[in-house]
């Protein structure tokens, strides 16, 4: 039977036999054993029924609205195959300490079989200061690995052939500093710009809305942005301009739909300042890349990584008006929960991770992070992170999920899921374009306000007991054997190691060239039509450290502070 | 709390000028009133909510601001970023009877120490800081012979911190 047949079987309204089934199956069933609770709704609170039927999917259309991996609206994934190419991206996320610890944890998750390798900078470097910063003290190295300098880099990647190994760096406010040390980086290695491969996060939207490291105001901020896009588009097709990332806006406590939504409206808002900018469309959006987050409830979050999907290619190609296929397809990394994780019972985390792993990959993702499972008490260990890369490989060969393609697809639930996540997507791209975009709303306060609105009520639904938590509100234990792992330290010698390094490195480097980079940054950040990427290089070859040139901007660009919402 | 005191006795003092009874039961219910609603503002825990060092991710301290303030008491959210003086110089102006501070950084050793060490040199001996995130179990037993009062990790609900500072605060003339 061909997929046609299937879909005209699906679409059949079953309406008289759903109503016979409710008087004499249903209904004896509900008086002999009443339901557990009145609702049943997912994580993000959304109301789900009992039961799904071709009822509920008549109005989808499979041609237009779920169609065949590799081709339009891409519901069903970007590539024909699937994974039966090859598997997703096996990218741990890891970064502590200084760059030499860092770059020994890179090496061992090489050796046991990663494929790509991803960067965790710590507090201070996202937040654009010098390990050697007053404010950084008690924070170097403690939340990911401590970078101030292009030596820093070269150290971090020292042994790893950049044109070889994809990498990602998960750095925001000074993305295009710390690209610049990287680039300066490579440059040494003798790797050419177009032969390197990765992802630069340069998420600047999402920091406003949720995680919160930002440096300055938003519209200078999104000019840095486009500067990159425009570098990247001339000189770096293997490379990822920016990532842009529902993971974090998830984490702040947004639902499901919000994440979806507001992620894909900052989507919607770099493609509109890169045209602004002067770039075509087809030029820069497909190095555009996405990033969310795999939370625990495993159907609502497949839903919502097919409704990505398809509301991507509906915005390229009607709002945008592109042609480039690549502009409509839409690639994401995936990384698991961490604030699912609990302290109480550390090892249980391992399962959810698995699950929420799962949801990513049946989702169809590029690539995969999933949390170590004693993350809720620090960074991740070398055993925990060896356990979560585990993970994604017995995933990989040992499921069979990897067989066929979008494997839920066509599910009365899942396409109905999919659908209703979709609309509610919309509805907040009207509400914030009649704000005058997400800049506008960001200014006003608007998603901040919603999620937080959401992690409120979330919290409340766990306290009133409506939400189990395996281990925190439900089969709690007093000392459990489940608990307790080895944690990762990280001490002072980072710091003090940092600050040698950086001393040393200000008393050995000229002096006068990298005033003179410096100025030349400047003069050319006052310029819009300057691009300040090739700048930012200059100043990273003439050993200018990242707190250097992040304060060389502030004058310009101004700083931002938060209003009080 | 001077401004509850003084929104209530203005509530209170209202309703006399239209009454007709005699004068003195009026003040005698008047004070009555004013003594026991002064007792319910008194009751108005202040609390001074921080989130000090580089760390902005503010979903926990957000949630449990409102839910505080849900509970009745005051809350003061310094916002992101305040350095130890910046908290410490708020809790002191503020007049609050405890600080709560939330990291998530892991900069959490650094931090307590300096904030409770500038708390005592500003004389606020009976304010009590306690504090919240993702702090290794082992730290929190140093972190309590520096002086902290509490640390709740992740997974603790809002009704218990709100029934530990009830417990903890120390009473105000």
């Amino acid at each position: 039977m061909s997929t046609k047949d299937d879909a005209a079987i699906i679409s059949n309204p079953v309406e008289e036999s759903l109503q016979e089934w409710e008087e004499q199956h249903l209904a004896e069933s509900l008086r002999r054993m009443p339901e557990s609770r009145d609702e049943f709704t997912t994580v993000s609170l959304k109301p789900i029924k009992r039961l799904y039927t071709p009822a509920d999917i008549e109005g989808i259309d499979y041609d237009r609205d779920i169609g065949y991996p590799g081709a339009p609206p891409y519901t069903r994934g970007i590539h024909p195959t699937g994974y039966r190419a090859r598997p997703w991206t096996m990218r741990q996320f890891a970064g502590f300490g200084s760059a030499f610890d860092t770059n020994r944890r890179f090496k061992y998750l090489l050796e046991h079989g990663q494929t790509g390798l991803s960067t965790a900078f710590d507090l201070p470097t996202l937040m654009g200061y010098d390990s050697d910063h007053p404010i950084s003290e008690g924070e170097v190295g403690k939340c990911g690995v401590a970078i101030s300098s292009r030596e820093d880099m070269e150290v971090l990647f020292g042994g790893i052939p950049l044109d070889q190994v994809t990498t990602s760096m998960t750095i925001n406010a000074p993305a295009s500093m710390i690209f610049a040390f990287f680039l300066a980086a490579a440059e040494r290695q003798g790797v050419k710009l177009r032969d390197i491969g990765g992802t630069l996060q340069n998420d600047i939207l999402k920091e406003y809305i949720a995680q919160k490291e930002w440096i300055y105001p938003p519209r200078p901020a999104m000019r840095l942005i486009t500067d990159t896009f425009r570098f990247c588009a001339d000189k770096m097709p293997k490379w990822n301009s920016i990532s842009i990332s529902g993971y974090h806006i998830r984490e702040a406590g947004a639902t499901a739909a919000q994440e979806l939504a507001f992620t894909l409206r900052d989507g919607i808002e770099y493609i509109e300042y890169g045209i602004r900018a002067g770039l075509d469309v087809d030029q820069f959006a497909p190095r555009l890349s996405f990033f969310f987050n795999a939370h625990n409830d495993f159907f609502e979050e497949i839903a919502k990584y097919r409704a990505a999907r398809r509301i991507w290619y509906r915005v390229m190609k009607e709002r945008f008006k592109a042609v480039n296929p690549k502009s409509w397809q839409m690639r994401f990394h995936t990384q698991t929960a961490g604030v699912s994780l609990t302290v109480q019972q550390p090892i249980n985390n391992i399962i959810r991770v698995a699950i929420q792993a799962l949801a990513g990959v049946i989702g169809g993702t590029q690539s995969l992070h999933c949390d170590g499972y004693d993350e809720a008490l620090a960074l991740p260990t070398e055993r925990a992170a060896l356990i979560a890369l585990r993970t994604q490989q017995i995933i990989a060969h040992e499921t069979g999920v990897t067989n066929t393609v979008d494997p839920l697809g066509g599910s009365y639930f899942i396409e109905k899921l999919t659908t209703e996540l979709e609309e509610e997507a919309w509805e907040y791209f009207h509400k914030i374009d009649a704000m005058g975009g997400m800049v506008e709303a960001i200014e006003a306060g608007f998603p901040q306000k919603e999620i937080q609105e959401s992690a409120y009520q979330y919290q409340r639904a766990v306290e009133r007991g409506e939400k189990v938590i395996v281990g925190v509100n439900e089969y709690e234990m007093e000392t459990s054997e489940l608990g307790e792992p080895n944690i990762l330290q990280i001490d002072e010698t980072v710091a003090q190691l940092q600050m040698e390094r950086l001393s040393e490195l200000r008393n050995r480097r000229d002096g006068k060239a990298v005033q003179a980079a410096l100025d030349a940054l400047c003069r050319g950040a006052e310029d819009p039509q300057v691009n300040t990427m090739p700048l930012l290089i200059d100043c990273a070859r003439a050993d200018c450290t990242l707190g250097e040139m992040c304060d060389a901007l502030r004058p310009v660009f101004g700083e931002y502070q938060e209003p009080d919402f | 709390m001077a401004t509850s005191c003084f929104s209530f006795s203005t509530n209170c003092l209202l309703p006399t000028a239209n009454l007709t009874i005699g004068r003195a039961v009026t003040l005698y219910f008047q004070l009555l009133t004013f003594n026991f609603l002064l007792i319910m503002s008194e009751a108005k825990i202040r609390v001074l909510l921080a989130k000090p060092g580089l760390d902005g991710h503010d979903r926990g301290v957000k949630v449990i601001a409102r839910a505080l303030r849900d509970s009745g008491m005051e809350v003061i959210y310094t916002g992101l970023r305040q350095t130890p003086e910046q908290i410490a110089t708020a809790a002191l102006q503020e007049d609050v009877q405890i600080v709560g501070l939330s990291i998530l950084s892991g900069a959490h050793m650094t931090i307590f120490p300096r904030v409770l060490e500038l708390m005592r040199e500003k004389g606020m001996d009976d304010v009590v800081l306690f504090g919240g995130g993702i702090i290794p179990e082992d730290d929190i037993p140093k972190l309590k012979l520096h002086g902290v009062g509490e640390i709740f990790l992740p997974g603790t609900s809002t009704d218990e911190i709100i029934k530990y500072i009830r417990e903890n605060v120390k009473p105000r003339d």
